[in-house]
């Protein structure tokens, strides 16, 4: 009879396999662990690859120029989540033993499952651009940060772009929102919805299941519809289906604007020519024609240190990933000097980002000049000012030109939204606010 | 050598029946259970928790819950996880609607909720079978998805249509939220596998099972022989629904904290516990337990043993994980096409005439 007995018995075998595995492969920590949540495989892994990418990158110039921050090395352990939730929650409960001061998983949904365990473990999520916009409010999200720029903030500054070209009227336009149908693409829809209502525009939601290689239907029915502009939430293979999709139905191009996970060169390159002229929102700066370049030359890519072999240095999600690293070494170097010591605890990092300030000054002396906004964090706005710009691709050129400045969303019309969300969130889960 | 009845007399038809007959099995089942539950508790630690057992002994009750219908019963169903996002949804309305109810109340609510759905979607397979009914069941499947993403009730409202756990108590212990203990999880998610395993272990053996097994082996000839088709077929989608309903729940609320129906319960989802039942084998307790334990703790332990032991890249290791486990999966059906449970039970008449076989 097969039952109970011997399946327990089948499980302790594997289980007394499985831990000698996990005894033996602890790693010694003693640095500053940074664990970079990556994907390099799965229907995201061709953008997830060169976030990471850059993301190592900028700490192993640190180490190899610096000798690490404040005299300390910094590790980026690497763990595979195929942006998948399931794995991501194995790769955090994986990492965080060994002293993980920041979590940056590039993944809404991983996000929304670390958010409470990060607040019971008392360890930084800092999910630049992604993840829940309602953390701005540190008041009721201690532990995450979402600066330069959340969802919200995105959605706004689209708009107010639209508002520019369309001479600060948008009565009676058609905008489509085309999202991937999961908690990332849904987050800017209620944004929108009091735009469209502030700005008298009509908008028309458009999902798209997930991974996204499916949506001829959807482009139909804005062949059908004629939308004036059409807005993208989508991320993977979704973005080049959609640009294809766009180009296959002819319409026009520069009336087609992404988010900033829309935006990178694997999106557009396999579409070609026609999608010369898409658009893209952004909040850093792309190509390699920034000092600090010089020395990841010197000091990374020439001694072959790399992440991979160096191959997407300076694409916009290697330049992104990079600045998400910038932000956080910029922030554990702030809490170095508020502790007092080099070797600190996330506790203190978490002060280091509340009392974080990089200037327009600051990025230039990192070889970085006007890469991204001014971030200036405290400890009820751990979101930054929410600036962001546009980006243009030239498909001649196969290179992305920002076209416009840095533009400071609606906070009118995002403050109260954000008020709201995280009072419901402070609700649901007890928290007291602080500050 | 082992597993021998020589000396190990019955002298009831009760005993002579029971799960266990042979002691040497039936003391190991004890010790086990033992261990399960006084040792491990002790000394388990998150990492154990949250990335191997608790996963391991969620998707074991959805297997046990698709091996009822599929192994027991005959029905394909591609539906589970479709079934799996009915139970944590419901355990969502539940767990936010009436806080003070204790989880697991609610857990057994949200398995009771998707047994009526299970029982609705498992109406067409009194018209249409094998294939068909796959077919059928997949519509299930993707029809509750769309549901738990279009219908904002489902989801209180939320922003971004994510569902999160709140903290809810057992007796003052944390069961579900962040402040949940690693062994308070494990507990309850072995508390409900004990309890799933033991109720399917007596209802495959007793009249229902047997009904189950009639309609599955001929379904023409158990209606002639009396069976019902229409009481067969819908108990068997209402007690599979009702243990898939479980596993959902507890997926969404002890395990992952928040989900999203998409994500979380896609078609993969489905496949995948197909997968662990074909592995572990149709028809067996013992195998859903063995295939949620190849296809959960497999891929946790070649990734610790490529990523932390030899240091390979991540993506490289992700990839050859994947090939691995597939190629084992041929190998495991080539050799035994009936599963790992069958392989455990030759296993076992060899070591009983070990070391001195025909």
């Amino acid at each position: 009879m097969n039952t109970l007995g011997e399946e327990t018995k089948m499980r302790l075998k594997l289980a007394t396999i499985a831990l000698a595995t996990i005894v033996a492969a602890a790693p010694a920590m003693a640095d500053l662990v940074v664990p970079n949540l990556s994907y390099r495989t799965g229907p995201y892994g061709a953008n997830g690859t060169q976030y990471a990418d850059g993301f190592n990158d900028y700490f192993t110039l640190l180490n190899e120029r610096d000798g690490g921050i404040g005299g300390e090395k910094v590790q980026t352990p690497e763990c595979e989540t195929a942006y998948n939730t399931e794995k991501g929650v194995e790769c955090y409960e994986a990492t965080k033993g060994n002293g993980a001061l920041v979590y940056n998983p590039l993944s809404t949904g991983i996000t929304y499952q670390l958010i409470p365990k990060v607040s019971a473990d008392k360890i930084v999520l800092y999910t630049p651009g992604y993840g829940r916009t309602s953390a701005k409010n540190g008041k009721v999200f201690e532990w995450v940060f979402n600066a330069p720029a959340n969802y919200w903030d995105g959605a706004s500054v689209a708009v107010k772009y639209l508002l520019d070209q369309n001479g600060g009227d948008l009565k009676g336009k058609k905008i489509a929102l085309v999202y991937h149908n999961s908690a990332y693409g849904k987050e800017p829809i209620r944004t929108l919805q009091d735009l469209a209502q502030k700005h008298g525009f009509t908008l028309s939601e458009l999902p798209i299941d997930p991974p996204g290689q499916e949506q001829k239907s959807q482009w139909l029915q804005i062949r059908r519809d004629k939308p004036d502009y059409v807005i993208m939430w989508g991320w993977g293979v979704m973005n080049q289906t959609a640009i294809q999709e766009a180009a296959n139905i002819r319409f026009p191009m520069e009336n087609f604007i992404g988010v900033w996970w829309s935006g990178s060169e694997v999106d557009v390159l396999p579409v070609g020519a026609s999608a010369n002229g898409y658009k893209s929102l952004t909040f850093n700066g792309v190509g390699t024609d920034y000092p600090v370049y010089d020395d990841m030359k010197k000091f990374v890519i020439e001694p072959g240190k790399a992440s991979q072999g160096g191959q997407f240095v300076g694409s916009a999600l290697y330049s992104r990933g990079m600045y998400a690293a910038v932000v956080i070494a910029e922030a554990i170097k702030k809490a170095q000097e508020l502790a007092g010591t080099p070797a600190i605890n996330a506790t203190q990092l978490r002060d280091g980002f509340e009392a974080l300030d990089i200037t327009p000054d600051r990025l230039k002396e990192i070889g970085l000049p006007d890469f991204g906004p001014e971030i200036k964090m405290s400890c009820d706005n751990h979101g930054g000012s929410g600036m962001a710009r546009l980006q243009q691709w030239d498909a001649n050129a196969k290179k992305w030109s920002l076209i416009t400045e840095f533009t400071e969303p609606d906070q009118d019309v995002l403050n109260p939204l954000i008020q709201e969300d995280s009072e419901a969130y402070a609700k649901e889960a007890g928290i007291t606010p602080r500050c | 050598m082992f597993y021998r009845e020589a000396g190990d007399f019955k002298t009831s038809y009760r005993d002579d029946g029971q799960t266990f007959p042979i002691r040497l099995d039936r003391w190991g089942y004890y010790a086990l259970l033992a261990v399960a539950f006084l040792v491990v508790p002790f000394v388990i630690d998150s990492y154990w928790a949250n990335a191997v057992l608790v996963p391991f002994l969620i998707y074991a009750i959805a297997a046990i819950g698709l091996n009822i219908l599929t192994g027991y019963a005959g029905q394909v169903s591609l539906g589970t996880g479709g079934f799996m996002a009915v139970g944590a949804y419901a355990v969502y309305k539940l767990m936010t609607a009436f806080p003070g109810v204790p989880i697991f109340v609610h857990i057994l609510l949200a398995g009771a909720i998707t047994a009526l759905v299970g029982m609705l979607f498992g109406l067409p397979s009194l018209r249409i079978k094998g294939f068909y009914l796959a077919v059928a069941t997949l519509a299930a499947q993707f029809f509750l998805i769309w549901l738990f993403n279009k219908v904002p009730w489902f989801y209180n409202n939320s922003a971004s249509g994510q569902i999160n756990a709140p903290e809810r108590t057992f007796f003052g212990w944390a069961v579900t939220g962040p402040a949940t203990t690693a062994s308070a999880k494990y507990l309850t998610c072995l508390v409900f596998a004990v309890g799933v395993a033991w109720v399917a272990r007596n209802l495959t053996r007793g009249t229902l099972g047997r009904k189950w097994m009639a309609i599955r082996d001929m379904d023409i000839a158990a209606e002639i022989i009396g069976v019902n088709p229409l009481s067969a077929k819908l108990s068997a989608f209402a007690v599979s629904s009702f243990f898939v309903g479980i596993a959902g729940a507890l997926l969404f609320s002890v395990y992952l904290g928040a989900a999203e129906a998409s994500e979380a319960f896609g078609i993969n989802k489905s496949f995948l516990v197909l997968f662990m039942i074909i592995i572990g084998g149709l028809g067996s307790i013992f195998g859903s337990f063995a295939g949620a334990a190849f296809l959960v703790l497999l891929p946790v332990l070649l990734k610790n043993l490529l990523v932390a032991q030899l240091g390979w890249p991540t993506d490289l290791a992700a990839h050859i994980e994947l090939m691995i486990v597939g190629a084992l999966i041929i190998f495991f059906l080539i050799v035994e096409p009936h599963g790992l449970a069958r392989l455990w039970r030759l296993t076992k008449e060899k070591l009983r005439l070990w070391p001195f076989p025909h």
